[in-house]
């Protein structure tokens, strides 16, 4: 293809793709970011789409969106504003205009800017007659139309033509962004082998995307933005699910064991079941049990019988699965319980992000129940939690809950792909001595009691919820055993501490301020904290993914700043577990608005804790951000 | 990466067979009250045991809460007392995971149709190989006596003082509904019936399901008096055999037979009434529609009937399972984890 166009280079750019949510926005957004993950650009997503299916089209409560921030340079988070917005309908243009940068460009899809959908998003005139886009660079684009133009000779119907109108919009912004086709041509060949009428149709629109931007007048330059120097190796596009759902397939795996996966379908989890009901070669045994609570139960009957069990959910599911939770931290079985979260309480926020299951990972359940908690900061960190969830449950004989969200779920990353000769087996011994068993004894060093599979000869016993006694097993009711139990159970957990690694701090190791996070945050906190250092402030950042126990140098760690900062997507309670296991002073930065961090709102919350400092532009920046809420201060 | 088999498997060394009533007998001291039916249950489970081929290490007994979930401290297997309604959802979990081991569930009223009536339902579509045994009492005894599921209408109890507004349900009528591939009923007081119909469960291959009535001597007492006291049995009760016309009555005067689309008592000799009238008992029709009739024959219009309502061949849940991924294997050969890491649109970056 020639060249003629003016082609500037860019670090970095933020794109964000809306429309309808029957426009293929989750898909074009997908495309957009493997074909620039190929390309070799660092990569970080965030999709967006209504819980409801279908809702009413050209609704505002029916747009879907993706967002991509692709960089020659290493990335941590989705970004704050995208430069970019491709809005497929009034609607799409209404509900994200907001976010986007001053100056940055906007392409519309003009024809479908209808009175009728005009109406339907509210607009009391025509935004792209009104002026009130004039502080944008705003292309307006007949999407619809070249669509079905350039569909016209595949023998498909209008309707069935008008559908590909996302893959013009994804071919326009290939060229805007110097982009090639190829990835997704590939795709859209293997994608729709059986159906190479609507193949075609989506290949000829995406190419008339392309050959759009190149010819039409409208655009005189496009954007070319090299690939980053990651660190070297082989590389994949990958989503927090995709890299769960492989993080439990090698665990098993380096156990010498097939996974047995029990899960009722939830948002943001099902993917996970959907991953792993394909790899039935692996010997994966998926069960989708009749709710929640019987996929926890299922999990915890394979754990007994020797398997590596492990039970996914969201938020409401793990409220059913409390009581048989509570049953595999009395029975001592090793089971992992891995938490998607999503907004709550109740059915809540399904397909947004939030972080407000920590407690109840921790507390709730009724009685003394010490679980491990762990939270991967990444979607590709997903992988190693999940190993590492396993590892701890089979080392320690204990259920370990693993809280993922839906951010991490369904946000991509380019991927370092490990090696697998690389990893550490996990050690799975199954008791089969006959002399001296008893069900509750426990290894000296890690307290673990043997795990006795039924159909070893000898060893036949029994278990249940009721409190045991010490060593033996039997049911007891004494009140100095029950004392004795429950703290065996808690010294168990607590021990872990001793393995897993120390909270390491970004930035300096002492200072003024330490903001902390855990989970998903840690992109957002990370380049905050950058940005923070660049501006001369003596700031630092250590990120949790160890929630329970909590990596043994915590402490230390706290007491070496003046300030603690901790920012996370609830109400405060990690900072409230901080502050009542350190008595550190932590002050709490939250935001529940079912959408991550951005890294503006972690800086300005950091600004406001060092007031003597504070110059007017960024006081001004400060108070912008009026949702996100400094408590305590 | 050696170890590939089914966890527990590679272990299985058969214990010696020769097994006795005392292989089975733990060593926990026995907690029911005193003349509870769930002893005789016990005794003929423990003596039944041995008989079935089934080394006691491949034995599991998974029960819920309740009085009768205790059963399992008191068998000398593997056994797992869980939480209240779970144990079908726990022993699908076992069962899927290890093919291997014989499971048994045991369950009560209040745990398995109250509580738990989700999971027992869907175990029992499913056709997992469990051997589901529900002791009937009517009644909630653990928590001191409440109505339960199976409680009549107008009993009278410490949480129902004015009767219970409830209808109840028929365990039988319900395991019929839920697609199970074996239904039978026992009494306590009748150990040989017992004996037999716990043996045919066992062997059957799918989900079996089977009701005990079971007396709670303490909350609900006499509770299957009308149906199997000396004195009425004859007449309230009839014992179903597979190809035989079903018969009860003092000398089997009366019968059962269908009349239109449903079931009624007719006696031999009456009317022109002969036993060629009366319906030959058939436990494996394909439809359920005749063993759900049955399973609604109740006092005082109708004798109750014991003995196995339905019993079909169906691939279980486990053996689909395991097929399911044989296959992909033999297609697709064993997964290469390294392989499937590497999926996907891969890039160098050198
Ligand atoms: S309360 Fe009733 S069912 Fe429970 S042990 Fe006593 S007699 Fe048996």
């Amino acid at each position: 293809m020639m060249d003629i166009k003016k082609r500037q280079n860019l670090q970095d750019v933020v794109i964000r793709f809306a429309g309808d949510s029957g426009d293929g926005m989750q898909l074009t957004g997908t495309q957009f970011t493997k074909t620039s993950a190929v390309l070799g650009n660092d990569i970080s997503t965030l999709p967006d789409y209504p819980a409801e299916i279908r809702a009413p089209a050209g609704s505002l409560a029916g747009v879907s969106g993706y967002q991509i921030h692709f960089s020659s340079h290493e990335i941590y988070t989705p970004g704050d504003a995208p430069n970019v917005l491709v809005a497929m309908n009034p609607a799409a243009l209404k509900t994200n205009l907001g976010d986007i940068d001053k100056g940055g460009i906007v392409v519309v899809n003009s024809d479908a800017f209808t009175d009728e959908n005009l109406k339907l998003a509210g607009y009391p005139s025509h935004p792209l007659k009104d002026g009130s886009l004039s502080s944008y660079r705003v292309y307006e684009v007949p999407i619809t139309m070249m669509t079905n133009k350039a569909g016209e000779d595949t023998g498909l119907s209008k309707k069935e033509i008008e559908r590909c109108k996302n893959f013009f919009a994804l071919g326009l912004v290939y060229w805007m962004f110097d982009r090639p086709i190829d990835v997704t041509i590939k795709w859209i060949e293997e994608k729709f082998a059986k159906r190479p009428q609507m193949g075609e149709a989506n290949k000829k629109a995406l190419l008339a995307g392309y050959h759009y931007g190149e010819t039409a007048e409208i655009f005189d330059v496009h954007y070319h933005v090299d690939r980053a120097r990651l660190s070297p190796g082989k590389y994949r596009h990958i989503t927090g699910n995709e890299a769960t759902a492989l993080g439990l397939v090698t665990a098993a795996e380096l156990a010498g064991k097939h996974l047995f996966y029990a899960s009722y379908p939830i948002t943001p989890a099902s993917d996970i079941l959907h991953e792993l009901a394909k790899l039935k070669s692996f010997g994966i045994k998926c069960f989708q049990a009749e709710d929640e609570i019987a996929a926890m139960g299922a999990a915890i009957g394979a754990a007994f019988a020797g398997g590596l069990a492990v039970t996914g959910t969201s938020g409401p599911g793990l409220c059913l699965k409390s009581e048989a939770i509570n049953l595999a931290v009395m029975t001592e079985l090793p089971v992992v319980i891995l938490d998607v979260q999503r907004g709550g309480p109740s059915t809540g926020l399904p397909t947004k992000t939030e972080q407000g299951d920590l407690l109840q990972a921790l507390f709730g359940r009724n009685g003394e129940s010490p679980v491990p908690v762990i939270a991967p900061a990444t979607p590709g960190d997903c992988f190693n939690m999940a190993y590492e969830a396993f590892r701890l449950a089979v080392k320690y004989m204990t259920p370990v809950i693993l809280l993922s969200d839906g951010y991490l779920a369904n946000g991509a990353e380019p991927w370092l792909i490990p090696d697998l000769s690389k990893l550490k087996a996990i050690q799975v011994n199954y008791w089969t001595q006959k002399e001296g068993f008893f069900p509750y004894l426990r290894d000296k060093g890690t307290l673990a009691r043997p795990w006795a599979i039924p159909g070893t000869p000898g060893l036949e016993h029994r278990i249940g919820g009721l409190e045991k006694a010490e060593v033996k097993g039997n049911v007891s009711y004494d009140p100095l055993n029950h004392e004795r139990m429950v703290h065996l159970r808690a010294e168990k957990v607590a021990r872990i501490a001793e393995d897993i690694p120390d909270l390491t701090v970004h930035g300096h190791s002492s200072g003024e301020l330490l903001i902390v996070g855990w989970g998903e945050t840690f992109g957002a906190i990370t380049v905050a904290v950058d940005q923070l250092r660049a501006m001369g402030y003596s700031v630092s950042s250590a990120h949790f993914r160890y929630l329970n126990p909590f990596p043994k140098n915590t402490g230390d760690v706290l007491k070496r700043f003046d300030k603690v900062l901790v920012a996370e997507l609830n109400l405060g309670q990690l900072a409230l577990l901080l502050r009542g296991r350190y008595l550190v002073d932590c002050q709490s930065l939250t935001k529940v608005q079912g959408k991550p961090f951005a890294i503006q709102e972690i800086v300005n919350g950091a600004l406001k804790l060092f007031p003597q400092k504070m110059k007017g532009a960024e006081e001004g920046k400060i108070w912008r951000i009026e949702q996100t809420q400094v408590l305590n201060n | 990466m050696e170890n590939r088999t089914n966890p527990g498997s590679e272990q299985l060394v058969s214990s010696p067979m020769a097994l006795t009533r005392k292989d089975f007998v733990s060593d926990q001291e026995v907690r029911w009250c005193p003349g509870c039916g769930d002893y005789s249950i016990l005794a003929v489970a423990q003596k039944t045991l041995p008989s079935l081929g089934v080394p006691k290490e491949k034995s599991v007994f998974i029960s819920g809460i309740g009085c009768s979930s205790r059963f399992p401290y008191y068998v000398n297997t593997y056994g797992f007392h869980t939480i209240h309604g779970r144990a079908p959802a726990i022993a699908t979990g076992v069962k899927a995971q290890n093919p291997d081991l014989q499971v048994w569930v045991i369950t009560g009223d209040g745990d398995g149709l109250s509580i738990g009536g989700n999971h027992l339902i869907h175990a029992l579509r499913r056709n997992v190989d469990l051997k589901i045994i529900l002791f009937n009492n009517r009644i909630y005894g653990l928590t001191k006596g409440q109505y339960s599921p199976t409680s009549e209408r107008g009993k009278i109890t410490k949480s129902t003082p004015a009767g219970s507004i409830d209808y109840p349900i028929s365990p039988i009528s319900l395991a019929i509904g839920a697609e199970a591939t074996f239904v039978a009923r026992a009494i306590d007081t009748n150990p040989a019936m017992m004996t037999e119909v716990l043996t045919v469960a066992a062997k059957h291959k799918g989900s079996a399901f089977v009701e005990i009535y079971q007396n709670c001597i303490i909350f609900n007492d006499d509770a299957f008096k009308d149906v199997y006291d000396k004195s009425v049995r004859i007449e309230h009760s009839v014992m179903l055999k597979n190809g035989q016309p079903i018969r009860f009555g003092m000398d089997g005067k009366k019968g059962i037979r269908m009349n239109g689309i449903q079931l009624e008592v007719v006696e031999i000799g009456k009317d022109g009434i002969t036993e060629n009238d009366l319906i030959v008992h058939n436990d494996s029709l394909p439809d359920s529609a005749y063993a759900y009739l049955l399973s609604r024959m109740n006092v005082p219009e109708f004798p109750v009937p014991f003995g196995v309502f339905r019993r079909i061949e169906r691939p279980t849940y486990e053996e689909m399972m395991e097929t399911q991924l044989r296959d992909s294997i033999s297609k697709k050969g064993e997964g290469e984890l390294q392989k499937l890491l590497n999926e996907g649109d891969t890039w160098m970056v050198e």
